[in-house]
């Protein structure tokens, strides 16, 4: 049949990047115009090109993935409510913003947002983090109206939302400048200090005069005061409040040590003679500062999670009176059994039932399923969820905090809040070394004393200053950054450290389906026909946007495309025209019996687990094809490697149980080992249960969620370690602990790899740090300790930490 | 060595004086995102 094509007729749909975001598009009748991978791109490339921002497509590195606006209105953004509640309007009449966005990647975004006051008049500045994915925008609210601003953000793929959390913002940043000056501060006093030590040790070997050498000493003595009054004295008070609660950490060997040397060295200051160890003492307040920073930064990235979450449903509502007219009121004020109108492209602001209208509705928020329902009078539509084609009115059933959005948001919180700290592998042994550590103190004075008081303070002494664990308390913040960075590069984001040592203990692995397991998209699994009709099929696809016609061409990328005239769409049916003068008519089993009677008998019966579509030419039915939700092709070998490495698998599905079967089977799940038809609710409940199934204790093994979703987004909380997929909702990748950029599931095995290596490497340091203790213990007590091994042994141990954490194997860069 | 108690103090100046300016970046927030102002530099070409 193909040689019926005529040649002016066939059209390569060969190998075309998208002009916009570079990914694979269907090619343009010309050789040289622009070409779009979908019409979102060519909105955002025309509106980029209509303001002279052209350079933007020059850039070598930009977002690899396609425009994904939200299409909403973003009426809301105008309102007075919304603008009381995240609009401040300083002296000079300029209205300010803080915008959370979504989609953002790289460089050039931050070019492309920064530059939104040329897309926009009366936009005067808009200024990115890119870290926190956060915008803050001034403008002059006479010429701009802030939903003008939030849509072109959105056109250009960064749908905007409220930032929430401005003042935790603004109490965080106050206390990382606080830290900051502190190691600054420390960091000053212990070069100046290790300079001065320097001159005392070389000033011993060569016989400087004894004038110069006490000055040297009362100069480290003055540097020393301060350190310790000053950034030195959060150990003391961290040390102290943990006496207080009848606890032992880390800090309460470390202030003993410190205290102890700077009284011991005082004291020899004073009298001229003796060991001082004013140089460590500075060095180690410097070197624990870092660590500390290091720590509340990696743990707090965690606990960011929520704030995101709770800007998905709008902040005005369009109530309805009972004379028709219509006016806005704050979505959280509309009372149960009033009447609210959802225009199409809006947000749905409250859970009610449909009373009147036909629209589709995007469910992504709440199902995860990407397709759009059908929604009809007796409908019931949920808050977050978009309306995206026509007008509906609303008869309010929940709003506020009782729809069932935010009822499904307050147990992301509760999950998030309620979640069991992980006692980090180098607490639980600090815990230990400093009853070790007082005992051999203890110890050690006894026996000294009958020989020399003296020696016994001098020995004691020096026994707590080098058990000092300072490599301790840097072996494991030090190893967790580097690896966290390391991750990074290799597209795995992990905002806690915590998470890597909890994913080393295997327990359960909880997987989603949809978009986790699977590819998310409606994909061509089985064609029975003449390959002869794919051209033909695919000149009648070519002007849909239907899914269907998305998997045609994805499954057949390459084939020529034929000619089509006369084509009509039949929504929820299907499409028929004319190819090379054939009648050719393809959709639903039910759409082909209705266009075709004569030929309804052969309609072949609907499967359960897949979309059928059949193919009939000049009313003969002569081609079916299966759609369905492929499997990830990686997706059987990693979990085969995942279960060998001891992860008991679940499979977690909020789909038809014949689905879930079929797919769980064929991934090797076990019946038993497949839930499906769980609601988000069921679903945070079945995580919640096997993190309590896996008990508390020092060392639980590890539940993991894996899912993309917001309907996973509450057992992700839920769970030990929750990890948000490639592709998944913004929203539930702000839940969860480890959000994977690669595509498929090798990154899980991946993140094993890692976390197990981020573990060796930790356990390493810490046994190097143990050793230069034990070496320490036994000059100390044996009465070995001179001060130049002390200012030796002490800086030799941090830096063999340093270098082992940033030369340990942890995560490798994607191999592309 | 009296050349010390005059050297050593001024040292110890110098560094007062560089520690403030660390402060002054600090307090004015300079500090506070690393990784924006790197990649805006790159693409102010125009």
């Amino acid at each position: 049949m193909a040689t019926m094509l005529s040649a002016d007729s066939v059209r390569r749909s060969a190998a075309v990047e998208c002009t916009h975001c570079g990914l694979p598009a269907l090619a343009g009748d010309a050789d040289d115009g622009p070409v779009f991978c979908c019409s979102a791109c060519a909105t955002a490339y025309a509106l980029i090109n209509a303001h002279g921002l052209g350079a933007y497509h020059s850039f070598a590195e930009r977002r690899g993935a396609a425009v994904q606006p939200s299409g909403r209105g973003f009426d809301d953004f105008d309102h007075d409510a919304f603008q009381q509640r995240y609009v401040t309007i300083d002296a000079d009449g300029q209205a300010h913003v803080e915008l959370a966005l979504e989609g953002v990647h790289c460089a050039s975004c931050v070019w492309l947002i920064e530059r939104v006051p040329l897309l926009v008049t009366g936009v005067a500045r808009a200024e990115l983090d890119v870290r926190q994915n956060r915008a803050s925008v001034c403008w002059d609210p006479s010429a701009a109206a802030l939903s003008e601003i939030a849509r072109t953000l959105d056109a250009l793929g960064y749908t905007p939302h409220p930032y929430r959390g401005g003042e935790r913002a603004a109490l965080r940043r106050r206390d990382d400048r606080t830290m900051l000056i502190r190691i600054g501060v420390a960091g000053a006093i212990a070069t100046n200090a290790m300079l001065a030590a320097l001159a005392i040790y070389a000033g011993e070997l060569n016989t400087m005069d004894a004038s110069s050498l006490t000055l040297f000493r009362w100069i480290s003595l003055g540097l020393t005061i301060p350190t310790l009054l000053w950034p030195g004295r959060v150990f003391f008070t961290s040390a102290w409040a943990a006496l207080r609660a009848r606890t032992v950490h880390m800090d309460v060997p470390i202030a003993l040590a410190l205290a102890a040397a700077t009284t011991r060295g005082a004291i020899n200051t004073i009298t001229g003679s003796g060991p001082i160890y004013f140089d460590g003492v500075c060095v180690l307040v410097f070197l624990l500062l870092i660590g500390r920073f290091l720590q509340a930064r990696g743990q707090r990235a965690a606990t960011d999670a929520t704030e995101q979450l709770f800007a998905l449903t709008p902040a005005t509502a369009r109530l309805v009176a009972s004379d028709g007219t219509t006016r806005d009121v704050p979505a959280d004020a509309v009372t149960v059994g009033a009447t609210i109108a959802v225009h199409a492209g809006e947000t749905i602001p409250v859970d009610g039932d449909v009373i009147a209208g036909e629209s589709r509705i995007n469910r992504a928020i709440l199902t995860g399923e990407s397709e759009d329902v059908r929604v009809a009078v007796g409908d019931r539509a949920y808050a977050g969820t978009l309306n995206r084609s026509a007008m509906l009115r609303i008869r309010v059933t929940a709003s506020g905090e009782d729809s069932r959005l935010a009822r499904i948001l307050a147990q992301v919180d509760e999950g998030a809040r309620r979640r069991a700290p992980v006692v980090l592998l180098a607490d639980r042994l600090a815990s230990r070394l400093v009853l070790v550590v007082l005992s051999l103190a203890a110890v050690t004075f006894v026996l000294w004393l009958r020989r020399d008081a003296t020696a016994a303070w001098d020995n004691t002494i020096a026994l707590l200053i080098s058990t000092c664990p300072c490599a301790l308390a840097l072996a494991t913040p030090l190893a967790m950054s580097t690896a966290v960075g390391r991750a990074a590069r290799a597209g795995i984001y992990v905002k806690g450290g915590d998470a890597l040592e909890s994913l080393s203990r295997p327990g359960w692995l909880v997987l989603d389906k949809t978009g986790t397991l699977t590819m998310g998209e409606t994909t061509l699994l089985a064609w029975h026909g003449d390959d002869t009709l794919r051209p033909m099929i695919l000149a009648l696809e070519a002007t849909s946007t239907h899914p269907i016609a998305a998997g045609f061409r994805r499954a057949w990328d390459g084939v020529p495309v034929a000619a089509a005239t006369n084509v009509t769409h039949t929504i929820g049916g299907g499409i028929d025209g004319i190819v090379n003068g054939q009648r050719i008519v393809l959709g639903s089993p039910r759409f082909i019996a209705s266009q075709l009677p004569h030929a309804a008998d052969s309609v072949p019966a609907t499967g359960e687990a897949y979309t059928p579509v059949v193919i009939a030419v000049d009313g003969a039915i002569v081609a079916r094809a299966a759609f369905g939700d492929a499997v990830r092709p990686d997706a059987a070998a990693s979990l085969a490697t995942l279960r060998a490495r001891g992860w008991k698998t679940i499979l977690l599905s909020g789909d038809a149980a014949a689905v879930s079967q079929r797919i769980g089977a064929s991934l090797g799940f076990a019946p038993d080992e497949i839930v499906a038809e769980a609601s988000p609710e069921e679903k945070a409940a079945r995580v919640a249960a096997l993190v309590h199934q896996a008990g508390g204790g020092k060392t639980p093994p590890c539940v993991a969620m894996v899912g993309d979703g917001v309907n996973d987004a509450a057992a992700i909380a839920a769970a030990t370690v929750g990890i948000g997929v490639h592709g998944g909702a913004e929203a539930s990748l702000a839940t969860a602990d480890i959000a994977l950029t690669r595509e498929g599931l090798h990154a899980l095995v991946a993140l094993d790899d890692g976390a197990r290596r981020s573990m060796a490497v930790i356990r390493r340091n810490i046994v190097w740090a143990f050793a230069y203790n034990a070496v320490g213990v036994g000059l100390a007590m044996t009465g070995h300790i001179t001060p130049l091994v002390a200012a030796i042994l002490m800086p030799v141990s941090s830096l063999t930490v340093v270098l082992a954490s940033w030369l340990g194997k942890t995560f490798t860069p994607e191999p592309r | 060595m009296s050349v010390l108690y005059i050297v050593v103090p001024m040292a110890l100046v110098i560094v007062a004086i560089a520690l403030a300016g660390y402060l002054w970046a600090v307090r004015s927030g300079q500090m506070d995102d690393l990784e924006t102002p790197g990649l805006r530099v790159i693409r102010d070409d125009e």
